[in-house]
């Protein structure tokens, strides 16, 4: 470890002298987009998922719908994040002929996969609420979507407001992939310090501390949220 | 007011409810009796269609409720219901649960008028000298929103908590939970209130306040359909009794009769049990 000192040295250099910080400040911007976008996609998903998953069954409609979102389920939690993401990039992206970027996808594709996941959180959270809510929502008039959005879910999502938390932590986490499809995130930003320097050690080094400062922060913003969302709680 | 007409309700291969016939008049106050698994909840959650009936027809107000294609949402603003674990809205504060959803409907109802004399107006461009009339839009919704959350104060502060009204349902007692969901039902204005056994999840000390409000209401003129296990309020309160067994109504009497003479021998062993 005698040459640490040296180590540092270097990649203080490339970090600071030849435009390191540009790009891990890049990567550290699209980092956190594809995973708070992947995110806010996968909550609307999957409470939509959730919600069809727990509508009565006896009609036809719910029946068929309840059918898609398994199989939506089933197909985005049985494949790896990494192979959706080549197969939306190089497969589906030139079939549609659309032109977007790989950060875009990366976005689509993480908003996509957290939607399967998030929607099975929801329905545990859905289910762990009192069925006498909804009876209650529907016996002053409300309609079955009127006293889902506005009471049921609200419930549902204090409920399981430290199962979303884990799912961000590991969506930002999970963002160390994207450079398969060129989205330039923290890890090709470190990895571009490091092939400049022929130095590895360190780049990786503050990488890992980058990430988890990231969910130290995050997890701290959670356990406010927690707390301002449990004021009707009798545990506070 | 309400005609139930042979209702019938199947559990999967079990016959809960084998031919319900009953007509509740306005300002009846209509007790139902009976052991548990006579099928008593049930029959009160049919009425507005909470479970769906097999087969039958409840007419509420001259339109068969229990036909799949009426909106039942409509109806069900006009039939309020009293659950046996209060049900309060655990998210919303007191207020919030007793002016949420009549604030909510009729804004929405203004909202959905708008909407239906927008296309009026364009239809009229070209209707030439016969125009259609606009559905006349009285009220804002900040006056729908002042007015209703008056009324809600007005009824918490009939049942004396109205210092409670931002508190959460979670820091009330069953006594006061269960008058708030009296009055949340209240604050629909509804024709009829369903009571499921609204006393038998509260402390015996509680019973009477929650009792004392619904004598209240009866003496108001509310209809009121209780399903309930107090035969005090049965014979203080009802007009007319109900006994139910086996999913069908065994006996239909004024309280006196009902409890003086009871004519089904089931009813006699029932009475005998509990008296």
């Amino acid at each position: 470890m005698g040459n640490f000192g040296q180590k540092v040295d270097k990649f203080m250099e490339i970090f600071l002298e030849q435009n390191g910080y540009v790009k891990v400040v890049e990567g550290l911007q699209n980092t956190l987009l594809i995973a708070v976008t992947g995110l806010v996609i996968g909550i609307l998903i999957g409470t939509i998922i959730a919600t069809v998953r727990v509508l009565p069954k006896y009609k036809r409609l719910p029946r068929i719908l309840n059918g898609i979102c398994g199989f939506y389920v089933a197909l985005f939690r049985g494949t790896p994040m990494v192979v959706q993401l080549l197969v939306f990039y190089y497969v589906l992206l030139p079939i549609l002929g659309w032109q977007i970027t790989g950060v875009q996808v990366a976005m689509l594709v993480f908003g996509l996969n957290s939607g399967a996941y998030i929607s099975e959180i929801m329905r545990s959270g859905i289910q762990s609420v009192d069925p006498g809510q909804m009876e209650a929502g529907r016996a002053v008039g409300l309609s079955f979507g009127t006293s889902m959005i506005k009471i049921v879910i609200p419930q549902a999502v204090k409920n399981i407001l430290p199962t979303l938390g884990n799912e961000f932590i590991s969506l930002i986490k999970e963002t160390s992939v994207v450079s398969f499809v060129g989205a330039a995130d923290l890890y090709v930003a470190f990895n571009y310090i490091g092939s400049n320097s022929y130095e590895f050690m360190v780049p990786y080094l503050v990488m890992a501390l980058i990430y988890i400062l990231l969910v130290l922060v995050i997890t701290l913003l959670i356990k406010i949220m927690e707390r301002s969302l449990k004021k009707s709680d009798r545990r506070n | 007011m309400i005609d139930v007409i042979n209702l019938k309700k199947d559990f999967g291969e079990i016959q809960v409810l084998k031919g319900i016939d009953i007509t509740i008049n306005k300002g009846d106050i209509v007790a139902v009796l009976g052991p548990s698994g006579s099928g008593k909840s049930t029959f009160l959650r049919c009425l507005n269609c909470m479970e769906d009936p097999t087969s039958g027809s409840i007419i509420f107000n001259g339109v068969d409720i229990a036909d799949m294609r009426v909106d039942i949402n409509v109806h069900r603003r006009h039939m309020g219901m009293v659950f046996q674990h209060f049900n309060l809205f655990q998210n919303k504060t007191v207020l919030q649960n007793v002016m949420m959803a009549p604030a909510y409907l009729k804004c929405k109802d203004i909202k959905k008028a708008k909407r239906e004399n927008r296309k009026t107006q364009f239809g009229n461009l070209f209707r030439g000298a016969q125009k259609k009339e606009l559905i006349p839009i009285e009220k804002t919704k900040e006056q729908i929103i002042k007015e209703t959350r008056e009324r809600a104060m007005e009824l918490l502060k009939r049942i004396g908590l109205d210092d409670k009204a931002d508190a959460y349902p979670s820091t009330l007692s069953g006594g006061q939970k269960q008058r708030v969901a009296i009055i949340r039902s209240l604050a629909m204005d509804p024709d009829v209130i369903l009571f499921d056994e609204p006393t038998s999840a509260l402390d015996p000390e509680m019973v009477g306040e929650v009792l004392d409000l619904m004598k209240e209401l009866a003496r108001d003129g509310m209809t009121m359909v209780v399903v309930t296990h107090e035969m005090g309020f049965a014979r203080e309160v009802a007009s007319r009794v109900i006994f139910m067994d086996e999913g069908m109504i065994k006996e239909e009497a004024p309280p006196e009769e009902f409890f003086e003479h009871p004519k089904d021998p089931r009813l006699q062993e029932f009475l005998s049990k509990i008296l």
